[in-house]
């Protein structure tokens, strides 16, 4: 496409620039004009909650990155420096930290609603593959990050994590001394964990570009899951979308707020205040409260690699779920067997979660036992038997139909619908 | 995108609507919130706490024997303490204010009734480079005070500039007598 763009902007300065690389012309058509279906509910608003958290993390994590020292003998010493020297250290720092934890509730929500709506099916698998990318670039971010401080629970944490690896024949050893760049995590190991998690959430960038890229050609998904029919089912993305994704972000930021001015340690480790020590480990390793659904599922199997591969099994199985889900009906909402379903695998989920919290004894080992199995048989064998037996409800005609009319048409008197423009 | 569409919004061209009164004022309230954000980002790079606190010294002047001068760092920076013979008190006063590029009088860089001690951040207001001339045996420049290599400015045994390009006299550095033999910089 060779050729200068015609620019239709007034402004000479935009207007010369425009002409040349046509940014403001982009910017225009993808988040100005963008037609989007009319009908969004306030789950929309996540999947820009999760970019705004994403700049969030990457502003505070670089303006931390001045002060912190990545060496063993120095790093816990120099977040207390950040925490009680450093102008506003301790805001950057509650930020980063509670940022991380509103990142994943931000994305769970954003998975959910995904998972609840079918936006994942045809046509956008592939939008829905870069999603998963980000959740397991996200999580290698997260678990790096939280090793930086140096603290009993960073330096266990990544003692454990990367012990996963051993759990393979013949290759596992050698990759976790690889790892580690020595015989345990040290100082080798928390540089190179500085350098990824530099560098990570700049990759986060790049995927999170292509999935909008994605999403800016099959379009957004909706509430009824059906595809937008005609211009009177859209509205342009502003200011109606613009305006709608503020106010989820005043109550987001309202709620980030309220974790890091009044609780900035509730969903921290009291452990990880006292200084790494490889020479004792503390009574109870827990990981950070996202990672508890997957680290119940590693527990959940008395055998080291069954756990290993359950769990890495447990994040591959959502690239192919496009591809389990036999049914052609997206939304929950017309699909009433499914629709209860859905909120049982949520329970498995927050029942691992609780599990992956407590000590592996008594009825936790039962609990994650039945949560894994259930996990899995939803994605395994539920979602590809249901798309077959349910009756899903008659679908609307139209986003508008039932806006304006309320409610599915008799078929035969379908109007045809009036274009506007 | 305003540009395109803002003519046809209007009734009247230079009427203000209630949307431009809520568009200000939305935009302001971000402006400001945007700007409440970022200053603890700014403030998080000036000197921290325990930066702040290491900005003061003190030093023992019994050693520095007269016609002597020692380089002590303050704040990262050189700092010269220098014992003056009673000739280069005499020449520091002597000279016409007129004369100099940064008239000041002697009296005003040192304390009162220790005139023999000179106390001077040790850094050519030219470009940042150290004077030499601290020790006797060190360049001293024509005026018998210091020397900078790096463009040759001059300074006197008051260090104020007497050739260029240096613009300016060696700054004074705060400082006060604790005792006779103790001065604390900063
Ligand atoms: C760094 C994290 C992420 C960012 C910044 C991000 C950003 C976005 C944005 C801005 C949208 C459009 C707005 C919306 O529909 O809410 C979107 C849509 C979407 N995202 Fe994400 N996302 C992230 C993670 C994920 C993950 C982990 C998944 C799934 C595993 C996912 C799957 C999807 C899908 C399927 C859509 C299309 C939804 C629709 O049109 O209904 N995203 N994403
Ligand atoms: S820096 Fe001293 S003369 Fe230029």
């Amino acid at each position: 496409m060779v050729g200068l763009n015609k620019s239709e902007f007034k402004n000479p300065v935009v207007n010369w620039i425009d002409t040349r690389l046509p940014i403001f012309t982009m910017m225009q058509n993808e988040y100005g004009a963008f037609p989007t279906p009319k009908n969004f509910n306030y789950l929309w608003n996540f999947g820009a909650l999760a970019m705004i958290n994403l700049m969030i993390m990457m502003v505070t994590g670089v303006f931390l990155a001045m002060n912190y020292q990545p060496n063993a003998t120095l790093a816990f010493d120099s977040v207390q420096h950040i925490m009680r020297d450093v102008n506003y250290g301790w805001l950057l720092r509650y930020v980063h930290q509670n940022g991380a934890s509103m990142f994943f509730i931000v994305v769970f929500v954003h998975i959910f609603r995904n998972m609840y709506y079918g936006s994942y099916k045809n046509p956008r698998e592939l939008l829905w593959i870069f999603g998963v990318v980000l959740l397991l670039l996200m999580m290698a971010t997260s678990f790096m990050g939280y090793v930086l401080p140096w603290g009993q629970m960073s330096y266990w944490g990544a003692t454990v994590i990367t012990n996963l690896f051993s759990a393979f024949p013949v290759v596992g050893d050698p990759i976790v001394t690889w790892l580690w760049g020595g015989f345990s995590v040290d100082n080798p190991t928390l540089n190179r964990f500085f350098s990824l998690h530099y560098l990570l959430p700049f990759v986060i960038f790049g995927v999170t570009f292509l999935h909008v890229v994605a999403l800016h050609i099959t379009g957004s998904n909706n509430p009824l899951g059906i595809d937008v029919k005609s211009p009177q089912d859209t509205l342009p993305f502003h200011p109606y979308y613009t305006v709608k994704d503020s106010v989820g972000l005043c109550v987001y930021l309202l709620v980030f707020a309220i974790f890091v001015f009044f609780w900035p340690n509730l969903l921290g480790d009291p452990n990880n205040f006292i200084p790494a020590n490889p020479l004792q480990t503390p009574a109870d390793i827990v990981p950070e409260w996202y990672f508890l659904p997957f680290y119940a599922i590693l527990r959940s199997v008395p055998n080291k690699l069954g756990g290993v591969c359950l769990m890495f099994g447990s994040i591959a199985v959502l690239f192919v779920l496009p591809w389990l889900d036999t049914s052609p009906v997206r939304s929950a909402r017309f699909r009433p067997i499914f629709r209860k379903l859905i909120w049982l695998w949520i329970v498995s989920v927050g029942v691992l979660g609780v599990c992956g919290a407590n000590k592996p004894e008594g009825i936790w080992v039962v609990l994650s036992r039945v949560g894994t199995a259930y996990y899995f048989l939803h994605f395994l064998v539920i979602l590809p038997i249901l798309g077959k037996l349910e009756r899903p409800l008659p679908l609307p005609e139209s986003i508008s139909r039932p806006v304006i009319g309320g409610g599915p048409l008799p078929g035969g008197a379908a109007a045809k619908p009036m274009e506007k423009v | 995108m305003a540009d395109t569409s803002a003519a046809a919004s209007h009734g009247q061209p230079g009427d203000v609507t209630k949307r431009d009164f809520l568009k200000l004022v939305a935009g302001a309230g971000a402006a400001i919130g945007a700007a409440a954000m970022a200053w603890p980002l700014i403030d998080s790079m000036n000197p921290s706490k325990d930066v702040l606190a290491m900005s003061s010294v003190e030093v023992d002047l019994t050693p520095i024997a007269v016609g002597q001068g020692i380089t002590l760092m303050w704040r990262g920076k050189p700092v010269f303490v220098r014992h003056r013979t009673e000739q280069e008190i005499k020449d520091a006063e002597a000279v016409q204010l007129g004369q100099l590029i940064d008239p000041q009088a002697d009296d005003a860089r040192v304390k009162p009734g220790e005139k023999q001690w000179i106390v001077l951040v040790g850094i050519c207001t030219h470009l940042g480079c150290i004077p030499t001339g601290n020790k006797p045996t060190e360049m001293r420049g024509d005026w018998g005070g210091w020397f900078c290599p790096c463009h040759g400015s001059q300074y006197d045994t008051s260090g104020r500039v007497r050739h260029g390009p240096a613009p300016a006299n060696l700054a004074v550095p705060p400082y006060a007598f604790e005792s006779d033999t103790k001065i604390k910089i900063g």
